[in-house]
């Protein structure tokens, strides 16, 4: 399968995206609706016209044809053919690709083992359930053997039990092929669960490029610290670094205390700078103000201001002097009301600093 | 699935039997006023029977048959290569859509006195308004189901390797089915309601004429046996094509 490269993709929404992809890696695309995802798909699939190059292995296929390049692509509403029943509809693309008759039952044999759907095999589209429609579609791009796979939220429309399973079951499937793909999302618990690394798309531009640990912990922008779930993100002056902490000072002018709070350093870090330190909200943890708060955290004085069930969770607003912080609460250790004072405390090394442009 | 259940005489024939039952009552009983211009059903029977034993109902019929049969079929090729054509090209959809826009609002009978004149009274004066009536719904129909075909079926189709030909004859002709079927249908029936009237109006031979011929000699049964005629084409025409498209697209729809 082959490494691609995209030089300098632009059209009327993708600006100047320039990306390696590595043979047999799964590349995530994460970004908004309207982030340019779904356009950058279509351009590597060549449906539509795009300034740049795309190379396949080092070759540029920009004067391919789309029907001769080679791609699976998964569509978000799958556009599984409705006139034609699952077997047709897999060896659809090795029909068009005159492959011999043997051939085609091989192959058609081989896919609806490899998704375990071969009791389906003479049905219709509309006789599918989601998860069924979305391992046919999934059968039918891989049949024709692609050289590469494309996907544009394929999992947007299954119930998240599926969801779970069938992304499971893509994943190994993926590896075992070792096809080299694209994965468009928008949901980055999808997105870091499934890429090997992910671009975040923002405004048609790539804003980071990273494995999924290194976009969770070091988001280089706002945008997207705050797409990976960063909902706290505090302005700072570096006042002292020692060797392994840093003491920051909080610019905001309403927090009196504490103003000054004390974090694990990084190399990013000078004095006197002024940064921005991103805060999980599972990394907050609530006390109550008449508790003595280990001296290792950062405690900020707050009150509760919003609560709402997560499930599992409490997600919980506490304003600080103003600015609002967000922390999220398993339910068996939140005990508190609203509008009640609490310290909204976190360790030195649950902030990370924003260290990409600003 | 229920696999053609419809085209089985049911329950639903009892109300006709009804029907016939209470017209025979009352024509023999005399409860119509002016019921010498009514006759029993019994009797139009019997007329259906003379006339087709005498071969009168035969000949007609199958002169009117034939018109149908070339009219609509050359109509309904034509609208369908056109709207094809239009459907799949936007070049030819926006050259051709003025002229046929300002043509369909016009009724296939008002062309007549043209034809007339430009044919005279021949076989193809009515092969030529069934043409008219058949072209244009099949036409717009076709284009409309061509049109409607989901975008990103065809995306994947090319992905997966299918030509511009490939793609045409694989997947946007067979989803356009059921909208040219829908077309075809609806003018099956309308091309035998349109050839009685050409043929009441102007043509001496066929049902329609037969009709006309009646009617001056005061024959309200023989009227009755060519509506019937006319009822009974109509219905299995567009019986007929709902029947192909079952049989087309059932299977998928």
């Amino acid at each position: 399968m082959p490494a691609i490269e995209l030089k300098n993709i632009s059209n009327f929404i993708c600006r100047n995206i320039s990306l390696k992809i590595a043979d047999a890696e799964l590349m995530v695309l994460l970004g908004p609706t309207g982030a340019g995802k779904t356009t950058l798909l279509n351009i590597v699939s060549g449906l539509i016209d795009h300034e740049g190059s795309i190379l396949f292995d080092g070759v540029s296929i920009d004067g391919i044809p789309v029907n001769l390049r080679g791609i699976g692509y998964l569509l978000q509403d799958l556009a599984l053919f409705p006139h034609l029943d699952v077997a047709s509809n897999i060896t659809y693309g090795l029909k068009m690709q005159k492959r011999r008759v043997d051939e085609i039952k091989a192959r058609l044999d081989e896919m609806l083992e490899l998704m375990n759907i071969a009791d389906l095999v003479r049905r219709y589209p509309k006789d599918l359930s989601g998860g069924e429609r979305q391992r046919v579609a999934l059968a039918r791009a891989l049949a024709p053997f692609p050289r590469v796979l494309l996907m544009d939220e394929p999992m947007s429309n299954l119930d998240p039990l599926i969801k779970e399973i069938i992304t499971d079951e893509f994943k190994s499937i993926q590896r075992k092929a070792g096809i080299t793909t694209i994965y468009v999302t928008h949901d980055q618990d999808e997105a870091l669960s499934l890429g090997d690394r992910i671009s975040v798309l923002n405004n048609g531009e790539i804003e980071q490029i990273g494995a999924p640990d290194e976009l969770f912990y070091h988001p280089e922008t706002e945008f997207v610290a705050r797409f990976v779930g960063f909902k706290n993100i505090l302005k700072v002056s570096i006042i002292e670094i020692k060797q392994h902490e840093a003491v920051v000072y909080i610019n905001n002018e309403c927090i009196d205390q504490p103003s000054k709070i004390r974090v694990k350093n990084y190399p990013v870090f000078e004095k006197g700078k002024e940064i921005s330190l991103c805060i999980h909200p599972e990394s907050i943890v609530l006390k109550r103000v008449n508790i003595l708060v280990d001296s290792n955290l950062n405690r900020m004085m707050g009150k509760i201001v919003d609560r709402r069930n997560n499930g599992k969770n409490i997600r919980t607003t506490i304003d600080i002097g103003g600015s609002e912080v967000h922390a999220l609460v398993p339910k068996a250790l939140f005990d508190f009301k609203i509008h009640e004072d609490v310290w909204a405390c976190f360790a030195p090394d649950a902030a990370y600093p924003l260290c990409g442009r600003r | 699935m229920n696999k053609l259940n419809w085209l089985k005489p049911r329950w639903s024939m009892l109300p006709v039997f009804i029907f016939l039952l209470i017209w025979e009552m009352a024509a023999r009983l005399g409860l119509i006023p002016g019921h010498f211009f009514f006759p029993p059903f019994t009797a139009v029977l019997q007329e259906f029977y003379h006339l087709t034993a005498n071969g009168v109902l035969p000949y007609n019929f199958l002169r009117s048959l034939t018109r149908v049969l070339i009219g609509f079929t050359t109509g309904s090729i034509a609208g369908l290569l056109m709207g094809i054509l239009m459907g799949y090209r936007e070049t030819i959809n926006k050259t051709f859509h003025p002229i046929f826009s300002l043509l369909y609002p016009i009724p296939a009978l008002g062309w007549l006195p043209i034809f007339m004149l430009w044919f005279g009274i021949s076989e193809i004066l009515p092969i030529m308004i069934i043409f008219i009536c058949s072209f244009f719904p099949i036409l717009y129909n076709t284009i409309t189901g061509i049109k409607t075909v989901d975008k990103n079926l065809i995306k994947v189709a090319k992905t997966l390797g299918a030509s511009e030909r490939k793609t045409f004859t694989t997947i946007l002709l067979p989803l356009a089915l059921p909208n040219i079927f829908t077309g075809l249908r609806l003018e099956a029936g309308m091309a035998w309601r349109v050839i009685i009237a050409a043929e009441m109006v102007a043509i001496p031979t066929g049902i329609g004429a037969l009709l006309m011929r009646a009617e001056s000699l005061i024959r309200i049964d023989i009227v009755i046996v060519c509506l019937m005629v006319l009822s009974v084409m109509c219905l299995s025409f567009e019986r007929f094509f709902i029947y192909m498209e079952h049989k087309l697209t059932g299977n998928w729809r």
